[in-house]
């Protein structure tokens, strides 16, 4: 096993998990709760990277953090140094990569949350941002613990923006799934084969606990709703 | 706790679906006073108490409560329900599944105030009897006790008025008449003025001081619960009522199931229901009414009460027969029988009513 490219990986994974857990909060429940007639666009720009090539993702994000481009030029003159092929550079591209599997089911499980309860709250002199963290959030919490843990795994599998953003520096962005790239390209099949069961059995794992979590769609069933 | 006030409200709005709801009334309100707004189902009423509680826009119009001006679409002034002031109980409670039955009923008090009004908020559990419930969760307690979760939750905050969508209708029958009666009590006990809306006619007697009735999204009728019941302005509010003659009484006796009580002009003998209070209201439907001629007729009703016809009205296909025994009684009967008795107004008759369709309902 190459340590370094585990290492890496869930670097990348944990970084980004926080990362999206932040930003897929708020974007979530607006995705949920706003009645925007043109919401419907934001949903499809969420969604995107569930269907687009990864080598497509990889090569927009890529281009608009290269030197020429404002924004990563920006960044350059800001940090000193710029953003592809470097861990940075990953995360940002994971992050954009990874949106849907925080976005969605975070959505999913607010929009699930009992009407009711949540005009009760608002009745009951609660501000709206309040019967979010009071009411909202603990009664979908499964559904955010599902998008955390999708969001890793999702991470932890991926393949396509990592090659094209990051390179291949072994240390800094040289991840699991590139790590087997490399030893089926050098022939050493038994490393491979290692490396990958490895993955496969975390893949299912993970699965395992997310389907868990949700085997019942309502977390408090004898709750009493009719 | 606030002392009288008047509800004013004037309200349009249209839904996607067709369904207009055009309102308009002003009630004056008492500490603890009820004013219940009827109807059958469709007939806009939950959304006329959303409107109230500020979950429910409105196209054009006004409400006020008090001083307090909560929608003026003519100012552009729209409180939010936060600000509103209410206590809101939604027609299937709404308890916060993940929070204990006390932690729901302080919900609404601010982390700074819990300490202020713990003695409050004991009060309300001890007026409500939940005592030995605090820690339970709303998921594992019965339906009668999530509603008085419900009640306690909404008057923790001290609210100006109460707003109940079908607080009983939820419950089992016996249930219901126990509890229909303890939240009259509670909410004279407690001197809140409520809004409750319902479609039952045993809740709008007990519990009602003022009605207002809606069908269709408008209002038919508004004023006492007894007069509208008794006296409907029209054949509209007489079908959407569904109970035709109603009349104080008074309990004078009970033996096994069967209540004797006294009245206008004589006594009757009513299926007994178990509540304390002796003063009552006799409910009777006009198609449980028999009319008879003559006397010597043996008949397994208990009640045989004579008296003239006052009225003959026809209602599609059957005639309305209303008999003065001493009060009025409505008898709902074929336009054959009718013929056949020879009846007419000013003709001596006697009505016939079984026990067990005579229905009382605590005053």
């Amino acid at each position: 096993m190459n340590w370094d490219a585990v290492f890496t990986s869930l670097k990348l994974a944990s970084m980004t998990s926080v990362i999206l857990l932040v930003l897929g909060l708020p974007l979530a429940s607006w995705l949920a709760f706003s009645r925007w007639r043109w919401k419907f666009l934001f949903e499809s720009v969420v969604a995107l990277p569930l269907v687009l090539p990864p080598t497509v993702l990889g090569f927009y994000v890529l281009t608009a953090m290269g030197p020429r481009s404002p924004l990563g030029y920006w960044y350059a003159e800001l940090v000193g140094s710029p953003l592809p092929f470097t861990f940075e550079g990953l995360v940002v591209a994971s992050v954009l990569y990874s949106l849907p599997f925080a976005v969605q089911p975070m959505a999913g499980s607010f929009a699930g949350v009992d009407r009711n309860l949540v005009e009760v709250s608002w009745t009951l002199g609660v501000s709206r941002l309040a019967t979010f963290f009071r009411l909202i959030l603990p009664a979908a919490r499964n559904g955010v613990v599902a998008a955390v843990v999708l969001t890793f795994a999702h991470t932890m599998g991926e393949f396509g923006v990592v090659l094209m953003v990051g390179g291949n520096i072994q240390g800094v962005t040289r991840t699991v799934s590139i790590d087997i790239y490399d030893q089926v390209q050098e022939l050493n099949y038994a490393a491979a084969s290692r490396t990958s069961l490895a993955l496969l059995v975390f893949s299912f794992a993970i699965l395992t606990l997310v389907y868990w979590l949700n085997r019942n769609s309502s977390l408090w069933p004898s709750a009493g709703r009719r | 706790m606030s002392q009288g006030g008047t509800l004013h409200v004037s309200i349009k709005r249209k839904f996607a679906g067709g369904f207009r709801l055009d309102v308009a009334f002003r009630v004056e309100t008492q500490p603890g006073s009820v004013l219940v707004v009827f109807g059958p189902s469709g007939s806009g009423k939950t959304t006329l108490l959303r409107c109230l509680a500020g979950l429910e826009s409105v196209d054009s119009g006004v409400i006020q409560f008090e001083e307090s001006v909560w929608c003026d679409t003519g100012n552009r002034l729209l409180v939010r329900p936060q600000h509103r002031n209410i206590g809101y109980v939604p027609q299937d409670y709404g308890l916060f599944p993940h929070l204990s039955v006390r932690r729901n009923i302080e919900y609404g008090i601010s982390r700074s105030d819990r300490q202020k009004e713990a003695g409050w908020v004991d009060r309300l559990i001890s007026v409500l009897g939940l005592q030995n419930l605090e820690q339970s969760l709303p998921g594992g307690i019965s339906g009668g006790q999530r509603q008085r979760v419900a009640l306690a939750r909404a008057l923790a905050r001290r609210p100006k008025l109460l707003l109940l969508d079908e607080p009983l209708s939820a419950l089992d029958a016996p249930t219901r008449a126990s509890l229909r009666i303890e939240l009259r009590r509670t909410l004279k006990e407690l001197a809140v003025p409520a809004v409750l809306v319902t479609h039952d006619w045993e809740d709008t007697l007990t519990l009602g001081d003022q009605m207002v009735l809606l069908a269709g999204g408008e209002l038919l009728q508004s004023g006492a619960p007894l007069e509208i019941l008794t006296r409907p302005e029209s054949l509209a509010v007489a079908s959407v009522v569904g109970v035709e003659t109603i009349t104080p009484g008074r309990r004078v006796g009970r033996a096994r199931g069967i209540a004797e009580v006294e009245i206008a002009g004589g006594r009757l003998w009513a299926a007994d229901v178990d509540f304390q209070d002796d003063d009552v209201y006799v409910c009777i439907r006009a198609e449980n009414v028999t009319l008879e001629i003559g006397s010597g007729t043996r008949s397994s009703a208990r009640n045989h009460l004579p008296g003239t016809v006052s009225s003959v009205a026809a209602a599609g296909p059957l005639v309305r027969v209303t008999v003065d025994v001493g009060f009025k009684v409505q008898a709902l009967v074929s336009r054959q029988a009718l013929e056949d008795l020879g009846l007419d107004i000013g003709s001596p008759v006697a009505v016939s009513i079984k026990a067990t369709a005579i229905h009382l309902v605590p005053r």
